[in-house]
């Protein structure tokens, strides 16, 4: 076996030659579409700035289409299938499975991604991400599409693969680590996701060239959802793998408890909204029960994963920071945490902006009756940047910090700017998404190029407060965006101009020692407060829940003084 | 490191699970399980709903009943494009046609009385947002959505269109009366 293996001199980790240099083609083509998404996001939320309005109807449209593109499937598509390889290959110490055919995946979501930017940079396909039947687009829009989404399953079959090999091979010791366990658990939902996406993508590009000549405009909406759900599922799970591995990167936390975080991530597989109904809860032609049973299951088991990963996660970075000393008082361990470091703070910001403003809205919202208040206003982009621009985007960001050390072997520069990059991207993203929750309380609809209704029949004048909220939202995304570019230089000069790490890590053909279970006997030392080790989070924890609870009932509150209906 | 080293234990699914996350375990279930019953609660005790009924029809069945009503019950016209105003009377069905970029036609309903709302689209996906109550619902070709409202307040109504429906999307406004 001609096996090139190098153990990275600062983590210890074993990295496969041709596995290191597909995870460095997948991350960096991430990057760069993150740059081009964040261009059309700042474009967009310009144009929505009513005393700005920046572009045209047309081009705005069309950029946003663009933007919901890039950023939500290429980006992190891109940036998830570098983590797949990382979290398999790397984290398991193993060759990768097929290389060959990992470029095959690479070239293929290259080729599929730039066919829809064609197709969307033409000007006839500018339909949004979610191409609602009848509003056609070129047919070439859907098949870069189907494009891209082949070669993002076969990066998961890949990612299968190297866990056979590596189990095969015994490159590991006992189970695997939670953090694989966790891309393992984002790898079947892709699938699954990718083959809902088959079964109406398919048909619809077949009705664009006139094969099939009508697409249900429910069914597309009902099979469409479940691929689109699934797909944030996803990016959950990925995300919170990454919440893991920050936390033991930075900290050396262990888990809590494996089975609990490990419970909770097969609570994502088995209790994701295959109907996808929260999408659903106004539309025509399905029931009443369908709805209330396949947005929750009966127990909001999904929703009850992300709750316990939100404590399991800084609980486990509390108990490691308790462990070192830092046991003083409900707090003195987060205070005393590594604020400078942008791999932790973006980690914790990612994780506060997820729970309180993505995760707390995503289910208010997803309540039946609520919805009526919610359904396509801009609380709905204000509620889904919550999600995947400061829960998923951000927590990519603070891992790539340290992952450019290891993969490119350089280290960062401008490191004052990387210090304070995810402060700027987190709050600016997570302003900008409390202003757009804001304005669509008071009725601001999303996807929609002027709030005062130029060239209507009609008038309609939104209150202030709307207006002043869609003003802030555009300050704030202007934060978000620099933070965004700062990301972008500080990783693109690093990869190109950062001062080689100097330890050496020669590449060798002989295989590396299996990764071994850790020594210690699992339990935790004797930290906490009246038998709970982590006070703090649990504190945390509880002040999440109050504003979760009162937000709900507010907006039943607020449902019970409208107009009635039935 | 072990979160991304194997666990500790060979066996871990056996290891005692910490305090602090089976109480927060519980505690988040309770609160799960509210959440559900509160949407089947709400409708039997809330008065905002919606039961879900709807039928198929075609662009020329609906237009056809709309043209209907209008012919019927126009009081005025209104706007420069002369858009009729409709009074149907309380209790009955009342229709409500999307198409690319009008509401048609101008509803003008009683306070305190019930109407069969009926809406469809003649051409793509439209959003009925009515505001400024705020309150929003998908509206789609070949499905005629029937809506059962009581309008509780007088006043002007706006009807915003909130799903993207091509390049006039935002100029696509209507609009409810509701006298007293
Ligand atoms: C860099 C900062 C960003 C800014 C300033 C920004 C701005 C915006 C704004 C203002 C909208 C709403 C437009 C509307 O409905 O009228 C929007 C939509 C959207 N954004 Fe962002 N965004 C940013 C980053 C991201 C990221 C990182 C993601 C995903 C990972 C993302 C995903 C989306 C999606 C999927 C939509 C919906 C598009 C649609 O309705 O079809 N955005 N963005
Ligand atoms: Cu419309
Ligand atoms: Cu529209």
């Amino acid at each position: 076996m001609s096996e090139q293996f190098r153990i990275c001199p600062r983590s210890g980790l074993a990295l496969h030659k041709p596995a290191e240099t597909l995870i460095k083609a997948n991350a960096v083509a991430a990057v760069v579409f993150l740059l081009v998404g964040g261009a059309l996001g700042l474009l967009v939320a310009l144009t929505r700035w009513p005393a700005v309005q920046l572009l045209g109807p047309d081009t705005f449209y069309q950029a946003l289409t663009g933007h919901g593109v890039v950023t939500l499937l290429v980006w992190i598509i891109f940036f998830e299938v570098a983590l797949l390889y990382f979290c398999s290959a790397v984290l398991l110490r193993c060759r990768l499975a097929t290389p060959k055919i990992g470029w095959v995946a690479f070239l293929l979501m290259m080729v599929g991604a730039a066919i829809t930017a064609v197709a969307i940079l033409q000007g006839g396909s500018s339909v949004m991400f979610t191409s609602y039947v009848p509003m056609p687009a070129a047919p070439h829009f859907y098949l870069g599409l189907i494009l891209f989404a082949v070669g993002a399953l076969l990066a998961c079959f890949i990612f299968l693969g190297t866990l056979v090999i590596a189990k095969e091979e015994k490159t590991y010791e006992g189970s695997l680590p939670l953090v694989t366990y966790g891309a393992l658990t984002a790898a079947i939902i892709a699938i699954f996701t990718i083959a809902t996406g088959a079964v109406i993508l398919i048909p619809t590009f077949l009705w664009s060239i006139g094969y099939i000549s009508e697409i249900d405009p429910l069914m597309y909406r009902v099979i469409w959802w479940g691929m689109g759900h699934s797909s944030q599922q996803i990016n959950v799970a990925a995300m919170v793998a990454v919440w893991y591995a920050i936390a033991a990167l930075v900290f050396g936390a262990k888990p809590l408890s494996e089975k609990v975080s490990r419970g909770a991530f097969l609570l994502y597989i088995l209790f994701i909204c295959i109907a996808s109904a929260h999408h659903l809860l106004v539309d025509p032609g399905l029931g009443t029960e369908w709805k209330i049973f396949n947005t929750s299951y009966a127990m909001y088991l999904a929703v009850l994963a992300s709750m316990i990963h939100g404590l399991t996660v800084p609980g486990a970075v509390e108990v490691a920071q308790r462990e070192k000393g830092l046991d003083k008082g409900l707090f003195e361990w987060l205070r005393k945490a590594p604020w400078g470091n942008p791999v932790f703070s973006g980690m914790f910001i990612s994780l506060v902006g997820f729970g309180f403003l993505g995760g707390i809205s995503g289910v208010v919202m997803g309540a039946e009756q609520i919805n009526f208040l919610i359904h396509n206003t801009i609380y709905v982009p204000g509620h889904f940047h919550g999600t995947v621009a400061v829960g998923t985007t951000l927590a990519f960001m603070a891992v790539t910090y340290w992952l450019v050390p290891v993969l490119f072997r350089r280290e960062l520069v401008l490191p004052k700017l990387a210090q304070w990059q995810p402060y700027l991207f987190g709050i600016g993203t997570s302003l900008s998404a409390f202003f757009m929750m804001g304005a669509g309380t008071v009725g601001v609809s999303r996807r929609h190029w002027d709030m005062g209704f130029a060239g209507s029949a009609f008038e309609w004048e939104y209150s202030g407060v709307a207006y002043t909220m869609m003003a802030l939202n555009g300050v704030s995304a202007v934060i978000a965006v620099i933070g965004g570019a700062a990301f972008v230089v500080v990783i693109v000069g690093s990869i190109l101009f950062g001062k080689k790490i100097q330890e050496p890590s020669e590449y060798q053909a002989t295989q590396p020692s299996p990764l071994v279970r850790p020594q210690e006997t699992g339990g935790h030392g004797n930290v906490g407060a009246a038998g709970i080790v982590a006070p703090g989070t649990f504190v945390l924890a509880l002040v999440l829940l109050v504003v979760f609870v009162v937000y709900y009932f507010i907006n039943y509150g607020y449902l019970a003084t409208v107009w009635h209906f039935s | 490191m072990s979160a991304l080293q194997p666990p500790a234990q060979r066996i871990w699914w056996n290891e005692p699970v910490h305090r602090a996350e089976l109480m927060w375990i519980g505690i988040a279930l309770v609160w799960c399980l509210i959440m559900f019953f509160m949407m089947p609660f709400w409708h039997v005790f809330g008065n905002q709903n919606y039961s879900g009924e709807a039928y198929r029809t075609t662009p020329e069945q609906f237009s056809a009943k709309v043209e209907e009503m209008v012919d019927q019950y126009t009081v005025r016209r209104e706007t420069a494009r002369n858009f009729p105003v409709v009074a149907p009377p309380a209790g009955s069905d009342v229709y409500l046609l999307a198409r690319l970029w009008d509401w048609y036609p101008i509803l003008e309903l009683k306070k305190g009385e019930t109407y069969r709302l009926n809406i469809s689209s003649m051409d793509w996906q439209h959003g009925l947002s009515i505001q400024p109550i705020n309150i929003n619902s998908q509206v789609l070709p070949g499905y005629q959505k029937v809506l059962t409202i009581t309008p509780t307040e007088a006043g002007e109504y706006a009807l915003v269109c909130n799903e993207y429906c091509g390049i006039l999307h935002h100029a696509m406004l209507g609009k409810i009366y509701v006298t007293e």
